[in-house]
């Protein structure tokens, strides 16, 4: 089922020319109006009136987080405030939080684009929509309750947390479709086991999961342990929150993104240069309706790939690889790019191992060293030197058979290695500084 | 037959043996027996103690990774060819031994043998069988 047939599936010429036009659009506004962006513009010695084409995207600075912290909170709002409707902001680790501002218009807009992503992982009216995101100053809970109302579903606005409850309400509400991360609900499914529910028998059908990177490993996992179709939902406050890109049901394989609102390009994290079509490499995204806070070429720091190839949904937005890790934790090592995702989907793939580990790099000689060191625990823990040194040798293989490079594989004690609340450091570089 | 035996998983850094000897000195758990296998990463220690339920739960509680296995005590006369006698009989019934420890009793003039068999059940029936002394939990760690 498509929710906008109009839109969704537009020729490309005519979605392309679309782009083009609103891109020139809000090349002007943000010129004209946002005071970061004419200096940034005239930094790079480039003017609105020189963007007629999607061509002359590659000619506009790019924007980075660092920018939205700098113009804290409100420096790049392209509307004053009496045309804010309403203001998110995303928790910053370090420092103050990056704020975003939308319009009457730009809720709506979101609410369209949610509603889209919900009727691509195929929700419909009717469906019990039990949304266990976040609601607050996080786009999550908020943006996808818009969607679903949007949509005419009934939606449950649960929020995250209080999992007992959650899962009571799941079961006398008749909840249908989950909106949650991809870790919650395999969480929700470990307390319904331990409440003696069977979760897979409840009405829930599809799950609609984002907000942290995950594989498709733990898409299997989902899908057997909750017994839902598990979708993977895009989607970051800088651009818009939720329902920036989607899988479709039918396929299951890449993510929507919704051209006519967003042009995405993939660069070399390294040098900024844009790489030809179905290269991997950081996203970039440039918002195209956007009135509130637009964002020209801004650098999301995840690495994906664009798929052109049209797809069995007949929609005709192209779509983006399963975000495969983010270009600050990018390593290079020997020369390969290496993401401590990668590692640890291997990890999550081998019995008993679980996913914590450090990665230590150095230098010996002019050879780049990794070492991965992994938690030994009751579960993979033998008496014998034979079988944990050949559970080393495993690992070390399917690290080397991934990444092309061979590591060292070192086994610790458990709970040496930091737990992944938050920001766990999970790569220690002691190579000397050139 | 079999003896109840603690292994624990021993990084290689400084300090992780005295940790596991004063956790268990601090709940009176006394050690009849050990042996520490090691590689150049890590070690494993294997211990034989006079309560392995209370140094099983010792050991968690100071966040060690430790299992129980079961290994069998053989006991021979502590005197020249002591150990040949019982390692020709595993030999001629092809028992493989995975690994093995040995220390001597205080009082008895014997040794005692600790082996830890692929197939433990088989190996003490065919002991039994050539009459070779074999140790119970109960005895090894009263002793």
């Amino acid at each position: 089922m498509i929710w906008n047939d109009e839109f969704e599936t537009l020729p490309r010429e005519a979605l392309e020319s679309l782009q083009a036009k609103r891109l020139k659009q809000v090349a002007e506004r943000v010129y004209a109006t946002v005071p970061f962006y004419r200096q940034h513009f005239d930094k790079h010695g480039v003017k609105p009136e020189q963007i007629k084409s999607l061509d002359d995207l590659q000619r506009l600075p790019f924007t980075l987080k660092q920018d939205m912290r700098d113009n804290y909170p409100y420096g790049l709002f392209a509307k004053p405030l009496d045309q804010i409707v309403r203001i998110h902001a995303s928790s910053g680790t370090t420092g103050k939080p990056t704020v975003v501002g939308y319009t009457k218009r730009d809720i709506d807009n979101w609410s369209e684009l949610m509603a889209r992503s919900f009727v691509a992982a195929g929700a419909h009216r009717g469906d019990v929509i039990h949304n266990a995101y976040g609601y607050g100053l996080f786009t999550g809970g908020l943006g996808a309750h818009y969607g679903a109302e949007k949509l005419g579903a009934s939606v449950i606005p649960m929020s995250g947390g209080n999992s007992k409850k959650q899962l009571m309400i799941m079961q006398d509400f008749g909840s249908s479709i989950l909106t949650c991360t991809p870790s919650y609900s395999l969480y929700l499914a470990e307390i319904a086991a331990e409440e003696g529910i069977d979760i897979r028998s409840l009405k829930l059908r599809v799950g609609i999961l984002g907000a942290e990177p995950w594989s498709e490993k733990m898409r299997d996992e989902i899908e057997e342990k909750v017994g839902i179709k598990a979708i993977d939902i895009y989607g970051l406050s800088e651009i818009l929150g939720p329902g920036v890109g989607i899988e479709c049901i039918e396929a299951q394989s890449g993510l929507h993104i919704w051209e006519d609102h967003f042009i995405p390009e993939i660069i070399n994290p390294e040098t900024g240069e844009v790489l030809p079509e179905g290269e991997q490499g950081e996203l970039v995204i440039t918002t195209i309706t956007k009135e509130g806070i637009p964002m020209i070429r801004y650098r999301t720091r995840d690495i994906t790939r664009i798929i052109a190839e049209p797809c069995i949904c007949g929609r005709t937005h192209r779509r983006l690889e399963r975000m495969c890790g983010r270009s600050d934790d990018m390593l290079i090592i020997r020369g390969v790019n290496v993401f401590p995702s990668q590692i640890e989907s291997v990890l999550m793939d081998i019995e008993g191992v679980e996913p914590h580990y450090q990665l230590i790099v150095d230098r010996d000689g002019n050879l780049d060293t990794l070492e991965v060191q992994v938690e030994v625990n009751e579960q993979t823990f033998s008496d014998e030197i034979k079988v944990l040194q050949g559970l080393s040798k495993q690992i070390e293989k399917v690290l080397k058979d991934l990444l092309g490079i061979s590591c060292r594989v070192r086994l610790v004690e458990p709970k040496t290695l930091a737990r992944s609340e938050g920001k766990a450091q999970r790569v220690i570089d002691n190579r000397p500084k050139t | 037959m079999k003896v109840e035996q603690i292994s624990i998983f021993i990084e290689n850094k400084t300090g992780r043996l005295a940790e596991v000897a004063r956790v268990l000195g601090e709940r009176k758990v006394n050690i009849r027996a050990l042996s520490l296998a090691d590689t150049s990463d890590f070690g494993i220690l294997r211990l034989l103690v006079d309560d392995t339920a209370l140094a099983l739960t010792t050991l968690k509680e100071g966040g060690f990774t430790v299992n129980r296995t079961e290994v069998v005590a053989v006991e021979v006369p502590d005197r020249p060819g002591g150990l040949c006698s019982i390692l020709q009989v595993l030999d001629e019934c092809e028992i493989n031994v995975e690994y093995m420890y040995a220390f001597v009793e205080r009082n008895a003039g014997n040794a005692v043998i600790i082996f830890r068999f692929d197939d433990a059940d088989n190996a003490i029936k065919i002991l039994q069988q050539k009459e070779v002394s074999i140790l119970s939990g109960d005895k090894l760690y009263s002793l």
